[in-house]
């Protein structure tokens, strides 16, 4: 009998191994923003259910700039500690080398995914990653207290900053020494990136670096737009600005201390979820545009890559695969407002009923303003890092705009050298 | 003693078990200290980059000054030692580390003076003042940063409450008081460091001494001038090059609590960035090794200007 039992366990072993049906350790590292570790926990046991691997979370801290030095020192070391990484939309061609090209893997479902997307994460043919969700800033107005002083919600910074300030003026004349008029992430770090990218090209003052590798920021246009950002550290916006990240922003407005907030998509879910002060009290509009430009969102998103260190590549690719399903993408634009990657959850009913944002916000996703990564290819965050820096100061008053995009110039130029 | 061979065997014999005896402190030494510092330098002189580092090429030095002529007849000075962002890094950091240690060798003497007294707790605050020391640096200035925040913070919270300011500040925003924030940080976690350093140097002062000066007289102030400081000062000169030296490499309460700005980036911090951040790892080098040549040359001059007594013969 006993004899019988293990020969059986044996054979029951030998199938398993033929099959490679063996459970794996995998894990997987993010930077959590809002409902996504929650989320991410929710399908990961799912995936853990449905295959028999376990998934650990690595949580990394939400802002992108201290995870991208995290990252770059576990694969400069060849580290097998973590499968699968959550990469941000302007990685690809920096870290490139480091992971697994995905296209081989993914080719019967990637003509579902947003092109757009997929270009992105496209270096010298190579699929970095499989894009996860995809990001377009938005601007959150508080429409109660537009409609309860007769304003119109912004289209123009300068307008923005006209009824920011008369509200705030009013709000505070009655008594609510807290309020302020508009929030954003001034934080030197890439955020601030984003948000300043968004202010000069929508006021026509060109990219920070053109897609030809050209260097035309130095411009009245980009100079005006920073002068009047940093007009309003101080006035309309907290001074605490300065080193505001997106969570900060959000505290803020979410507490019904501000009447406007350039945020990305993940606020939408939580400043309308049932705990919130101003659920019901506020909107979504494009950001505002300048004299001589159009309206400008930054490219966003995170993406997932296999790296190429992993010791268990394939049932780290079938991870992406299943986290980048069509359930589990429809279920993040429900509940974390995010926008997916896959073209058909935009048009799925259920995610229309649940968050209006996601299908409203289409054209503007597939019209984003990428960041100059492709461009400038390795030396991205220093180009990155030179620009925010040109920002901080004007607004930090150190320096005007015109003299600080003159050195921002400078230093591009020095980047560049030969060529990027 | 003066026979050709020197030494006697015995001797011979006792250099060689000394030897013995610190080969293993002398290879640890060699692995965690020598080796990686002689592999920062070597990188430095090369074009390393993070990816690539087994293909560095050495390149002189070039991390560190560098004339690059744009072709056009004009050139400009290129290079760690002409970056105007690394002088300001070099000029926070010792900004910082001067102050800092400053407040905190005054805090820390006065407090060790007070533990010094009998009274009663007197176990129990010691205890409690070290508190602040015992909190890792990231856990403080996590906790300091929503202290400090400037809508929810509760620190204009209770200043507004007092009238003391009239309008919240944003303590680690603004580049006009971002500094000054780091300090109140470092200050109040270091302060209890140099107090226990102090107080150990008040403890080894006989009690004798106090008793003749008591009958013969003397004020505490003269006492405390005369007696107490020469006596103390050899401990106290100690705990602040201890402290100066980990002042001058300060990272993670710069790193943590502030943006990354003109404002207080500190040179390690500025290292870091290009190691790390930037694909810049031989410039990052050069940043490491300037900054290991910076706190030896300010802890040599320390030493040699306060004479210091390194070797216990003086006394």
């Amino acid at each position: 009998m006993t004899s019988l039992f293990r020969l059986t366990t044996a054979l029951a072993g030998l199938a398993a191994m033929a099959t490679g049906a063996i459970a794996e350790d995998l894990t997987i590292v993010h930077g959590s923003v809002g409902r996504d570790q929650e989320v991410l926990r929710k399908q990961l046991d799912a995936f853990e259910a449905e295959t028999g691997h376990t998934v650990t979370i690595v949580s990394m801290p939400e802002s992108t700039t201290d995870q991208f030095g995290q990252y770059r020192l576990w694969l400069a070391a060849q580290s097998a500690d973590i499968d699968v990484y959550r990469l941000d939309v302007i990685w690809a061609p920096q870290l490139a080398s480091h992971f697994i090209d995905l296209g081989p893997h993914v080719a019967d479902i990637v003509d579902d995914f947003v092109p757009a997307a997929i270009e992105s994460q496209t270096v010298d043919g190579k699929l970095v990653a499989l894009p996860m969700f995809l990001g377009a800033p938005a601007l959150y107005y508080r429409s109660d207290l537009l409609d309860q002083y007769g304003e119109a919600v912004p289209t123009t910074w300068q307008e923005l900053t006209d009824t920011a300030g008369r509200i705030m003026a009013a709000e505070r004349a009655a008594g609510n020494d807290g309020m302020f008029g508009f929030v954003f992430q001034g934080a030197a770090y890439e955020g601030l990136t984003c948000n300043a990218q968004e202010w000069i090209h929508s006021s026509g003052g060109g990219r920070i670096v053109e897609i030809d590798g050209a260097i035309e920021i130095n411009n009245q246009a980009a100079a005006d737009a920073l002068s009047l950002a940093a007009s309003w550290v101080g006035t309309i916006a907290p001074e605490g600005v300065l080193n505001y990240k997106e969570e900060d922003a959000r505290g803020v407005f979410q507490s019904g201390n501000a009447v406007f907030m350039r945020n990305w998509n993940y606020a939408y879910a939580l400043a309308a979820g049932e705990d919130s002060p101003v659920r019901g009290k506020f909107g979504v509009s494009i950001l505002p545009a300048g004299p001589g430009g159009q309206s400008t969102a930054t490219l966003g998103g995170w993406h997932l890559g296999v790296s190429r260190y992993s010791e268990h590549p394939e049932e780290a690719i079938e991870l992406v695969r299943f986290l980048n399903n069509y359930e589990n993408q429809k279920e993040r634009a429900i509940v974390t407002s995010r926008p997916p990657t896959l073209n058909a959850v935009y048009a799925d009913p259920d995610v229309a009923a649940e968050q209006e944002f996601i299908p409203l916000w289409k054209p503007v996703v597939d019209n984003a303003l990428p960041r100059p990564s492709a461009a400038t290819l390795r030396k991205y965050n220093e180009v990155s890092a030179a620009f925010w820096t040109a920002a901080h100061d004007t607004m930090s008053g150190n320096g005007t705009a015109e003299e600080n995009l003159a050195r921002l110039e400078g230093e591009l130029r020095r980047l560049r050298g030969s060529g990027w | 003693m003066s026979a050709p061979e020197g030494t006697s065997r015995l001797s011979r014999q006792r250099i060689r078990s000394a030897w013995l005896f610190l080969a293993p402190m002398l290879i640890v030494l060699f692995i965690v200290a020598a080796w990686p510092l002689g592999r920062t330098i070597w990188f430095s002189f090369t074009d390393a980059s993070l990816d690539l580092m087994s293909e560095a090429e050495f390149i002189g030095f070039r991390n560190y000054l560098e004339w690059v002529d744009f072709g056009d007849g004009e050139g400009a000075w290129y290079g760690l030692l002409a970056d105007q962002r690394w002088w300001r890094s070099v000029w926070n950091t010792v900004v910082f580390a001067t102050v800092s240690v400053t407040f905190e060798t005054i805090f820390g003497l006065i407090i060790a003076l007070v533990l010094h007294q009998q009274f009663a707790g007197r176990g129990l605050v010691r205890a409690a003042v070290l508190i602040p020391w015992a909190i890792p640096t990231i856990v403080s200035a996590k906790m300091w940063a929503w202290m400090m925040h400037d809508q929810f913070g509760i620190l204009n919270d209770m200043f507004m409450a007092l009238g003391l300011i009239a309008e919240p500040v944003a303590w680690t925003a603004s580049p006009d008081t971002a500094m000054i924030a780091v300090l109140i940080v470092d200050i109040w976690k270091t302060t209890p460091f140099m107090a226990l350093l102090i107080l150990a140097g008040l403890q080894m002062v006989p009690e004798d001494i106090y008793e003749a000066a008591r009958l013969d007289g003397v004020p505490p102030w003269r006492v405390f001038r005369k007696l107490t400081l020469p006596l103390i000062m050899p401990a106290v000169l100690v705990a602040v090059v201890f402290r100066a030296l980990d002042a001058l490499r300060v990272f993670d309460i710069v790193y943590v609590l502030t943006p990354n700005t003109d404002a207080t980036r500190t040179m390690s911090v500025y290292a870091r960035e290009n190691l790390f951040d930037f694909d810049q790892f031989a410039y990052g080098s050069a940043a490491s090794t300037v900054l290991f040549l910076v706190i030896a040359l300010i802890t040599i001059t320390f030493i040699m200007a306060t004479r210091m007594d390194l070797e216990g013969k003086r006394q």
